[in-house]
């Protein structure tokens, strides 16, 4: 399949990544490439087989709804690259 | 050219769980914020989500009791998008194998409304954002709180229709325990699709997605607008684009939202992280078995086993507290009709002038059949009764005492009574006069003076009798 520039532009601004003119076209090509391969998938006729499942053999794994300890705020906000004590904080998230 | 309206609802329900759906942090609202969260539910490298089983269990318990098909395999998908809410990134959902399809809701009228499929998920955080300084605060403490999603086929065609659906949701929902669907605190959530289309025309037009719409009003009013703001456009020759708009309360119209819109592509793919359910039809079945009696249903018996009128069985099934609260007062050796009269009349008034729910009824049940127990039996009059409910009502409901220690029991004394009779009759000289000349309100103002005599105390069949006979011997 062929994968246009600005399908890349695309996908790149859904992963919120910013791509150079070099760097677009090199992803161009490979996306083309993945999606070469996936067609090949495609052609095979898949209509009678079951959706595949997990590659671990494990099914219905849960946990009993009992409360664990959350982090100290102050550790979580460690992470933050912009805090104020209580929040993290982001550019403007225009609604 | 006459229009019709289709609209198909999305709603978002957390579920009544203590934790999360995919980790140990609190659910509880109001917490200060970003003090619920932990590696698994902000995302953190080489946190491994696992499922919460009472999620699972009330979700299955709302698919049940509308009426859908439960998958014996489901699974979970990741939901990809770049929004400040979502620290992770993506949202655990389930798009390829949802945990229920094919539901109905009978809304009255002859109406259906047909369920496409209700899905397990986990909520996004929540983002405040500062005027000041351009900046936008999260709140993570909302991310991972698990949510049934519930998708309508487009088969409303009116916002009374959406309404009467949402309240039937909501009721069936707090009836099974699975979410307190608290509009408010956002723990019930509605996103609604409506086109419109020529009427009889079989094709659906364009649609655009409502968001922000914070209550049942808000609800009716977005929907009313948007259908008015579509056929306008198509009157003018216009077309309607497709796009999420939010509902502006204080604006009284919709908005087309711009910050999500290149979110929309959300390149689903199955999580690695959560091995698949497979439910047991031995389980499932004994849930079924297990539902407990829904709101109509109860309202049916109120009416059949006790003899309730219609209304008084709506109102009290309207709240299941009320309804829980009325059926304990009838366990209690309470005749039905009469624990409703109370329930519905002077309990509701106390509630309502002091501005509580009805989970929040500080009389304890035995009070009030305690009441009625000794209206019934003629110790207490209704009257008196009534003052008696007003003044335990916060103070722990010890009736007994109170009667006791205000002297308040019924005077059904003949002689008591009659001696108060004859002192109104003696101190009311004009009233006794009116009577005479003929004027019949004369009488119950002299009844009046002898229940007034009496403290109210005095059984009014008694007082009735006794100022009949006194007038008689009078004439």
């Amino acid at each position: 399949m062929r994968m246009s520039e600005e399908m890349a532009d695309y996908v790149a601004g859904l992963a919120m990544l910013e791509l150079d003119g070099e760097e677009r076209r090199e992803m161009a090509g490979e996306l083309e490439k993945i999606l070469d391969y996936m067609a090949a998938l495609d052609s095979l006729d898949t209509a009678h087989a079951p959706p595949p499942g997990p590659v671990l053999p494990l099914k219905n794994v849960l946990r009993p709804d009992e409360p664990a300890p959350s982090l100290p705020r102050e550790e979580l906000l460690a992470c933050a690259s912009a805090r104020d004590g209580e929040y993290f904080l982001t550019p403007r998230a225009v609604e | 050219m006459i229009w019709e309206t289709v609209i198909g609802l999305e709603t978002h329900v957390e579920l009544a769980t203590r934790t999360k759906i995919f980790c140990g942090c609190s659910t509880s609202f109001g917490a200060p914020p970003n003090t619920h969260c932990c590696p698994v539910c902000t995302g953190m490298p080489g946190a491994l989500p696992v499922l919460n089983r009472r999620a699972v269990l009330l979700a299955v318990r709302a698919g049940l009791a509308l009426g859908c098909t439960v998958s014996r395999r489901c699974a979970f998908d990741r939901n990809n998008y770049f929004y400040p809410d979502l620290p992770k990134a993506y949202q655990i959902s389930q798009l390829y194998l949802p945990l229920c399809r094919d539901g109905a809701v009978d809304i009255g009228g002859g109406k259906t409304i047909r369920i496409a499929e209700l899905h397990l998920e986990e909520d996004a955080g929540k983002l405040v954002h500062d005027p000041w300084t351009e900046q936008s605060l999260a709140d993570f403490n909302r991310c991972g709180v698990p949510l049934i999603e519930i998708v309508t086929r487009p088969d409303f065609s009116a916002a009374e229709e959406v309404i009467a659906y949402l309240e039937k949701l909501k009721l069936t929902l707090q009836y099974l325990g699975v979410s307190d669907c608290k509009i408010q605190e956002g723990s019930l959530r509605c996103d609604v699709n409506l086109s419109v289309r020529p009427a009889g025309s079989r094709e659906l037009g364009t649609r655009t997605e409502l968001k922000n719409l914070g209550s049942f009003k808000a609800i009716a009013r977005a929907i009313d607008y948007e259908a008015r703001r579509q056929i306008e456009l198509l009157e003018e020759g216009r077309p309607v684009v497709q796009q999420t708009r939010r509902w502006d309360e204080n604006k009284d119209a919709t908005f087309p939202m711009r910050s999500k819109e290149n979110a929309q592509d959300y390149r689903y793919f199955p999580d690695p992280d959560l091995p698949p359910l497979e439910l047991e039809e031995a389980w499932l079945d004994s849930l079924a078995a297990a539902q407990p009696e829904m709101a109509w249903e109860k309202a049916a018996r109120y009416q059949t086993q006790w003899g309730l009128s219609a209304d008084d069985a709506r109102t009290l099934t309207g709240r299941k507290p009320l309804a829980d609260y009325f059926e304990a007062v009838v366990e209690l050796g309470a005749p039905p009709r009469r624990a409703a009269g109370w329930v519905l009349g002077q309990l509701l008034a106390a509630l309502g002038a002091r501005g509580l729910e009805a989970e929040h009824i500080p009389l304890p049940p035995a009070a009030l059949a305690r009441l009625i127990h000794l209206v019934e039996t003629g110790a207490l009059n209704r009257n008196t009764a009534a003052r008696v409910l007003e003044a335990v009502f916060d103070a722990g409901g010890d009736v007994d005492g109170y009667v006791a220690a205000h002297g308040l029991g019924q005077i059904s004394d003949p002689a008591a009574v009659e001696e108060a009779a004859r002192a109104a009759l003696a101190a009311n000289p004009k009233a006794l006069a009116d009577w005479r000349a003929g004027k019949g309100k004369a009488k119950g103002f002299l009844v009046g003076q002898v229940m007034a005599r009496l403290q109210g105390r005095a059984d009014p069949a008694l007082v009735n009798r006794a100022v009949d006979a006194l007038l008689e011997e009078s004439k």
